[in-house]
């Protein structure tokens, strides 16, 4: 099923790296949107629905765990699946995130079958 | 498994860390780049060019940098993003940033207590050579050079106390 998906990194090169992935990953992406940071996430999701949310966590700004926090006031993201992928790898930072409403976590650096191993199953609505 | 005073502490040999520097860096290059660090046979001197850098801070304060010149640098770019060496453009600085970033978080979350309790700050990235960085760090720098493609690369880590 085509979807479009928002990613949100503070750095353009990971965004089409992600982007990439994703294709790779055999998943069929409609539109691409993109954010530096939690703020402009939140900005485009006023504005625009997405079917997943792929989302850093060091960001300035507004990081990707409070931008998550956010998420269940937006029309737009509710029940959208969000994604972390991130530099972090403690277990503090992935319970937290999935306390907060992540379905799932990629650590940085990371391959294409990582992504797909992680993305495909939040799509199907396994995870 | 050491507890996390045991491994930060101070009269621990950080010597031990210098491998543990070189796996998380051979990772970053081998799983986002898809490419092979190799060692280099002799001493290679270049002028290093593009100088990456991202600060520590909590339980491990200090600087990781990683340097190289300018072609290394653009053909990073060229293979993180997938396209042809000469479509590289203002990205390189973004790209190199990115690739201190990982190579500092692999190695903070393979050390027990650092990956949670230590931060990275954005990367910030120097292009030149006609500079000199002081640290106020007491320590001597660990640091690894290895090849990228036949061109060499510096990454070291100057740990504050």
């Amino acid at each position: 099923m085509p979807i479009r998906a928002l990613i949100v990194d503070d750095s353009s090169v990971m965004r089409k790296i992600v982007e990439r992935s994703l294709r790779q990953a055999g998943i069929d992406l409609t539109e691409v949107l993109q954010a530096g940071n939690g703020a402009e996430a939140l900005a485009v999701l006023k504005e625009n629905s997405v079917d997943l949310i792929l989302c850093d966590i060091n960001m300035p700004v507004m990081d990707g765990l409070e931008f998550i926090k956010q998420l269940p006031g937006i029309e737009n993201a509710k029940g959208v699946p969000v994604v972390m992928i991130t530099t972090e790898g403690s277990e503090s930072h992935v319970v937290q995130a999935l306390s907060c409403g992540a379905r799932g976590y990629i650590r940085k650096p990371f391959t294409p079958e990582q992504v797909k191993e992680h993305v495909i199953p939040v799509l199907a609505g396994k995870s | 498994m050491k507890s996390v005073s045991e491994v930060l502490a101070p009269n621990d040999s950080r010597e031990n860390w210098i491998p543990l520097l070189e796996v998380a860096a051979r990772e970053v290059f081998e799983l986002m780049l898809s490419c092979q660090l190799t060692a280099p046979a002799t001493p290679n001197e270049t002028a290093l060019e593009v100088t990456s850098m991202v600060g520590l801070a909590g339980r491990l304060c200090g600087v990781l940098s990683v340097r190289c010149d300018r072609k290394a640098a653009a053909l990073m770019t060229s293979k993180m993003l997938g396209v042809a060496l000469d479509k590289v453009g203002p990205e390189v600085a973004d790209a190199l940033g990115e690739i201190a970033n990982m190579v500092a978080g692999n190695f903070k979350n393979k050390i027990v207590g650092l990956a949670e309790g230590c931060m990275l700050s954005p990367p910030t990235v120097i292009t030149g050579s006609d500079y000199n960085l002081q640290s106020m760090s007491d320590s001597p720098a660990l640091e690894i050079r290895l090849l990228f493609e036949g061109m060499l690369i510096v990454i070291s880590l100057q740990i504050h106390s």
